[in-house]
């Protein structure tokens, strides 16, 4: 009988280790946690420390060197977070032995980044069209939905931080003006703590 | 000693025969050098297997050229499908009778 219940067991292995995207890297979280709150401490000097406030900035034009800045410290944490998820991924699927680009994570990375380039998109005619408040609260949303879609392809657990950045965003989109605020809960606080979870429920 | 089942397929009443089904209802087409690294299989052990469930009709096989290197891939069958779902409800059931 233990022989039978040893098939199933190791058909669901299979099955498992073919459907999920387990090199996931929970330490990556806590790094994309870390770079998101330099980019919000920077960004807080940014817009309250400034000569310039950012309503003001705005008046002098749309792409004042305010926002510039606020937008390079956008994609600048949003490069090394991704490279960073990237090769500590990579290197811990090496580590499990499983083939990083497998037929999951491929459909984990185009699940995910469909609905934030929609959302980058969406908050690049956000800014252009002056309509600032709503910058934070859309990351927010499409992130979460993004992290979501990806959930489904790797660790579930995945999905329930998709859901968080999903409410953070909604909340953020009740309080304008707070933006960056939820900002940093969202992509700082949570990704710490989402990865701290994961490092020690996977990778201890 | 391993007791039979007399209903049980005896094609996939074999770890490494249930193991290449269980990768190809998942994906579709599925090489030789694939499934050989993922289950830890030798050349002429996994061949011996693929002839079993050749014979079957579980699966079929599909030989091509890339470059001059000979390239093998296998895809489940419909009859390849059912056996294997047949067989996991049997040992489903085979396993909830034993825990009454």
């Amino acid at each position: 009988m233990t022989d039978y219940i040893q098939d199933l067991a190791t058909i669901r292995g299979i099955m498992e280790k073919r459907t999920k995207f387990i090199s996931l890297s929970g330490l990556s979280g806590i790094l994309a946690g870390i770079y998101a709150l330099i980019g919000a401490y920077l960004a807080y000097r940014t817009i309250y420390f400034s000569d310039n406030t950012i309503y003001s900035a705005y008046r002098n034009g749309i792409w004042s060197p305010e926002i510039i800045k606020l937008l390079v410290i956008g994609f600048s944490v949003l490069i090394l977070a991704s490279l960073t998820g990237l090769i500590l991924s990579m290197r811990k699927a090496k580590k499990l032995g499983q083939n990083f680009w497998n037929p999951s994570a491929l459909r984990m990375i185009s699940s995910f980044l469909v609905p934030l380039t929609a959302g980058g998109i969406f908050v690049m005619i956000l800014i252009w069209r002056g309509q600032a408040t709503y910058v934070a609260p859309a990351l927010l949303l499409f992130y979460g939905v993004a992290v979501y879609t990806a959930g489904n392809f790797t660790f579930s657990d995945v999905k329930t931080l998709g859901i968080l950045e999903i409410i953070l965003g909604l909340l953020a989109a009740l309080y304008p003006g707070k933006g960056l605020l939820f900002w940093t809960i969202g992509f700082g606080g949570l990704h710490i703590l989402y990865g701290a979870i994961m490092y020690f429920k996977y990778e201890r | 000693m391993k007791k039979r089942f007399l209903d049980l397929d005896k094609i996939l009443d074999n770890r490494i025969r249930l193991s290449m089904l269980s990768i190809l209802m998942i994906e579709d087409m599925v090489g030789f050098k694939e499934i050989k690294a993922s289950l830890e299989l030798t050349d002429g052990n996994l061949a011996s297997h693929v002839k079993a469930l050749e014979k079957a009709e579980y699966i079929t096989v599909y030989k091509s050229f890339v470059g001059k290197k000979p390239h093998t891939e296998f895809k489940i069958t419909p009859l390849g499908k059912k056996a294997f779902n047949d067989h996991l409800k049997k040992l489903e059931s085979l396993i909830s009778q034993h825990r009454k």
